[in-house]
């Protein structure tokens, strides 16, 4: 990574990197969330590519200082195109000794450890299980120690101040992230701005935080601890305007997409559940574009006027989580057999039940595929990034209402929470979309398909002539009646299905990077992607032959899929679950895959994928 | 969507008829369910409303079926589950007239949760929950309104549960319109179905209904013609509670309690219904039942407020009226930078 070392005029080295990950760690109540996007900012707006990764605890408020109330936020920046936050950090700044505890093992060897000093008393000692002092004990020998009295130095820039010691206490966040701001060479500008901003209501605080950045910033100039600060350039990104992204927020700007391409209003019923809360909150600020959302009474209530908004003709969808899903899976039965245009968002998280809410993990897969009474398919998409969620998010609109049926959307808390600069799209660059009702005074019948689609009419309440039942109760062919006949009922199983199968002829083909033929392709979905291409083009650089491609339709398959995973000796498929997509890749084409597992609720390293492939190759004598 | 109004001197005039559908009606012959949806058809063609604009929703049991046999727009869905849609649908077409057909058990067990929150939220809708004290479409369970002991095929040895009475529970919730009626009385639960709709909110009609293959004549003790008036009270608005052939009984309140007075010519000192009265009073009602006192049945409460559809689309009118989304805009907010 190092490439060049090159003396500046004061006694400071610059050493270039391409990459840089930075972990900011301390309490809940530290403002580490706070410091992390600030730095977020600082180093998009120098031009790096980014990506973020925040780490909540579950509680909102755990005890001070205890290991359950660690917060982090991981960031990584490069010259290079990025695609994971990073497998180890290069520096961890830890506020606490709990912070310290839970996240200097993934600290690199020689890495960057920042800690405030002042925290490691016998109190916060004891809270976070540490015998002796870690500061003293030399038990940190791997990493370079920089135990700075972050708090008393913070006091000292604030000395004179009419503040609470609380007050004073809570800046200290802004003295850490001076001090990472001078190491990587970034600018104060824009976490000035920002300050200056959010408490011009409150002068005291915005000058608290001012003296605190500035005097962080300045300690790290002047101090001569550091023998080093880091230059990492500007990433080649493709032009355009750019601005950051989460998952969920671009979910959001996805769905209103669709609305605005299909004209049609969305109606957003959600019952709060983490990390799907998000969407709502976001949604419902889009009043002025008449945006319907509805906080339902639970899970149930909140698809179910889903529904009844999709039969009237609005965009009816809701998001979850897994446990979510669960509940909801009756009332996506009946979108299902009364032919409806719905979109389902799971958000998901580790499970089984709680599980862990605030982690991600990939186990829904089979939930949404299969988990509903009757042969019940559904089409599945799901995004590989946090901006490809803004484009997902309006393909499964174009599906829903293309072929009269609900559409999950598949994100989880990595993609969910994640972010990255994203190059702000043209209106020119959204798909056409339209949306066609069944007409008044032209030939109806309910279950009369279209030829191509299989879809049924979507004849909306309000239209003469049309008025017709429907429901959960086995429907003729065309008629929609409710009938009991089996020949009829085979029938329309047979039907639904097809329906759902024919999405193949109007998606993408799957696209492989790296060679079309060879050893081994590591295939993969949803928020793996980043950690699976970087794999994949690493053990490219070393001259193997490894190709990576990212499934984002999951039901139906693309139409190529079969004939891809036959072009490999070997097919790797990591996920975050016990092998589910392996599972359907084995039964459906009868291929030898290997299934990657990681259920630790964080997302893979590259590093952990590197290993496997090199283990395969291994096998394969190359 | 916007729907064209026609003056309804221009619109041809429907007639029952013009609400049937052409399904053949499966519930047991019998079945009190016939009466309400004859009275259903009955009342449709005076609501000055066009087939298109009204639309049934209902979940899952004998009561549920009805939707299918009514010319508009239908909804049979799950179990529970019809205020869900009725309120997905109401809230994004206010424009529509949409009744919801429930029942006891679909409505107070499985799909209770809803019910109340439907009630709190004053959306409006009609909703009108069949009440027979049992589970039929299962096959004779007990169900949340059976009376305490009943002997049911779950529950051979009487049930042990203290039932629910859905007058209470919808005033509990807030509900803004909340009456009774009887499939028996036909010129009453007309009227209560007019009533019904004409609220705007929230409106809340039970119907005892019964069902006479799992539990006969539940009602009959009080509904039956011989012995209506004297043990039933229908209650008027402005007018003091009195009941009998004669209307010579009368009721008031006496401290928290209600009793009954016989014989009595005087008004004074009887009960006046108040419609508009603090909750508190159509509880008190409620709580009258038989054979302690006679059984009430009409308006209980009728109030206005704003509803969930008018606030929610006011919210967004006043937000396009602060200025209109641009989507452009939205995309390029907050902090952005420009990669050459």
């Amino acid at each position: 990574m190092t490439t060049e070392v090159r003396p500046e005029q004061d006694q400071h080295q610059i050493e270039e990197r391409t990459r840089v990950t930075i972990r900011f760690a301390g309490d809940s109540g530290d403002g580490m969330q706070l410091a992390g996007t600030q730095f977020t900012k600082a180093t998009a707006l120098f031009g790096n590519d980014i990506s973020t990764l925040p780490d909540y605890p579950a509680e909102i408020r755990a005890p001070r200082g205890s290991l359950p109330g660690v917060s982090g936020f991981q960031i990584s920046f490069s010259s290079d195109d990025i695609m994971t936050p990073g497998d180890e950090p290069d520096a961890l700044v830890a506020m606490n000794p709990a912070a310290l505890k839970t996240n200097v093992a993934d600290l690199r060897d020689n890495g960057i450890l920042i800690v405030d000093a002042d925290e490691f008393d016998r109190t916060n000692l004891r809270k976070a299980g540490y015998a002796a002092n870690p500061l003293e004990d030399g038990s940190l020998k791997r990493w370079q120690l920089y135990p700075i009295n972050i708090t008393k130095q913070n006091d000292l820039a604030l000395e004179g101040m009419a503040l609470t010691p609380v007050l004073k206490f809570r800046s200290r966040n802004f003295y850490a992230l001076g001090i990472v701001l001078w190491l990587y060479g970034r600018s104060l500008e824009s976490t000035l701005e920002w300050i200056n901003d959010k408490f011009k209501r409150n002068p005291d605080v915005l000058e608290a935080n001012v003296r605190a950045l500035k005097a962080g910033y300045y300690f790290g100039e002047t101090a001569e601890l550091f023998q080093t600060n880091y230059h990492v350039a500007k990433a080649k990104l493709p032009p355009g305007e750019y601005r950051h992204v989460s998952g969920n927020e671009a979910t959001a700007l996805g769905f209103l997409a669709a609305s605005l391409q299909l004209g049609r209003p969305i109606f957003y019923g959600s019952y709060p559940i983490t990390p799907a809360s998000d969407i709502l909150h976001e949604l419902s600020t889009y009043k002025n574009f008449g945006v319907l959302t509805f906080q339902a009474e639970d899970e149930i209530a909140a698809v179910g006027a889903a529904i009844g908004a999709s039969f009237g003709g609005a965009l009816g969808m809701t998001g979850t989580s897994g446990p979510g899903v669960a509940l909801k899976s009756e009332a996506i039965n009946l979108a299902v057999m009364v032919e409806l245009p719905l979109v389902i968002a799971d958000i998901q998280r580790a499970g089984p039940s709680t599980g862990m809410p605030t982690k991600t993990e990939q186990t829904d897969l089979l939930q949404v595929m299969f988990g509903r009474n009757g042969e019940s398919p559904v089409a599945i998409v799901a995004p590989a990034t946090p901006s490809d969620c803004f484009w997902m998010a309006i393909e499964a609109w174009r599906l829903a209402t293309k072929y009269m049926t609900p559409v999950f959307f598949m994100s989880d808390a990595y993609l969910a929470n994640g972010s990255e600069p994203w190059r702000i799209p043209r209106m020119d660059e959204l798909p056409a979309m339209k949306v066609e009702f069944a007409k008044a005074g032209e030939p109806f019948e309910p279950y009369q398909r279209d030829e191509t689609t299989l879809a049924r009419p979507w004849a909306i309440p309000g239209t003469p002539g049309l008025e017709h039942r429907i429901g959960g109760i086995e429907k003729s062919n065309i008629t929609g009646d409710v009938d009991y006949d089996p020949d009829n009922h085979e029938l329309m199983v047979h039907l639904r299905a097809e329906k759902i199968q024919r999405i193949q002829n109007d998606i993408p083909e799957i696209e492989v990077e790296g060679p079309a033929s060879g050893d081994l392709l590591v295939l993969t979905w949803g928020s793996p992607y980043g950690a699976v291409t970087s794999a994949a083009r690493e053990a490219r650089g070393r001259g193997k032959s490894v190709a990576s491609a990212q499934l984002r339709y999951l039901n139906p398959f693309p139409k190529n899929l079969g004939d891809v995973l036959r072009s490999y000796k070997r097919v790797l498929i990591p996920e975050m679950n016990l092998g589910q997509l392996a599972l359907l890749i084995r039964g459906k084409y009868l291929v030898d895959a290997i299934s990657q597992s990681k259920v630790q609720g964080q997302p893979f390293k590259i590093g952990e994928i590197s290993e496997r492939i090199n283990e395969i190759l291994t096998e394969l004598g190359r | 969507m916007t729907m064209t109004t026609i003056p309804l001197d221009e619109l041809k005039p429907l007639t029952r008829k013009d609400f049937v559908t052409d399904q053949e009606v499966r519930w047991c012959p019998g079945c009190g369910d016939y009466s309400i949806l004859a009275q259903v058809q009955k009342v449709l063609p005076e609501m000055g409303m066009r087939r298109e604009d009204i639309v049934f929703i209902s979940g899952i049991g004998c009561s549920s079926r009805l939707p299918y046999y009514v010319e508009t727009y239908g909804f049979h869905s799950i179990h529970g589950r019809a205020l869900t849609l009725a309120t997905g649908l109401k809230a994004s077409r206010p424009e529509l007239m949409v009744w919801v057909i429930t029942g006891d058990g679909d409505g107070l067990s499985i799909g209770g949760n809803h019910l109340l929150h439907a009630m709190r939220r004053n959306i409006d809708l009609n909703v009108v929950l069949f009440n027979n004290r049992i589970y039929g479409l299962t096959k004779g369970q007990y169900s949340p309104t059976s009376e305490f002991g009943k002997i049911t095929k779950s529950s051979p040895f009487g049930t042990i549960d203290q039932p629910l009475d859905p007058i209470r529970v919808a005033l509990a919730a807030e509900a803004t319109f909340v009456a009774r009626s009887m499939d028996v009385d036909t010129a009453h639960l007309q009227a209560m179905l007019k009533r019904t709709a004409e609220h705007k909110g929230v409106a809340f009609l039970e119907v005892y209904q019964n069902c006479n293959i799992f539990n006969d004549g539940a009602f009959k003790g009080f509904t039956d013609r011989e012995v209506r008036d004297d043990r039933v009270l229908y209650l008027e608005h402005g007018k003091p509670l009195r009941f009998g052939k004669q209307r010579q009984h009368g009721i008031r309140l006496n401290g928290f309690e209600l009793e009954v007075v016989e014989n009595v010519e005087s008004d004074e000192g009887l009960l006046v219904h108040d419609e508009q009265a603090d909750p508190t009073l159509a509880t008190i009602l409620a709580r009258m039942t038989y054979p302690a006192y006679p059984v009430p049945v009409g308006v209980f409460r009728d109030v206005q407020r704003p509803t969930l559809d008018a606030l929610m689309h006011k919210q967004v009118e006043d937000a396009i009226s602060r200025g209109k989304g641009d989507f452009k805009a939205l995309l390029h907010s907050g902090e952005t930078w420009m990669v050459e």
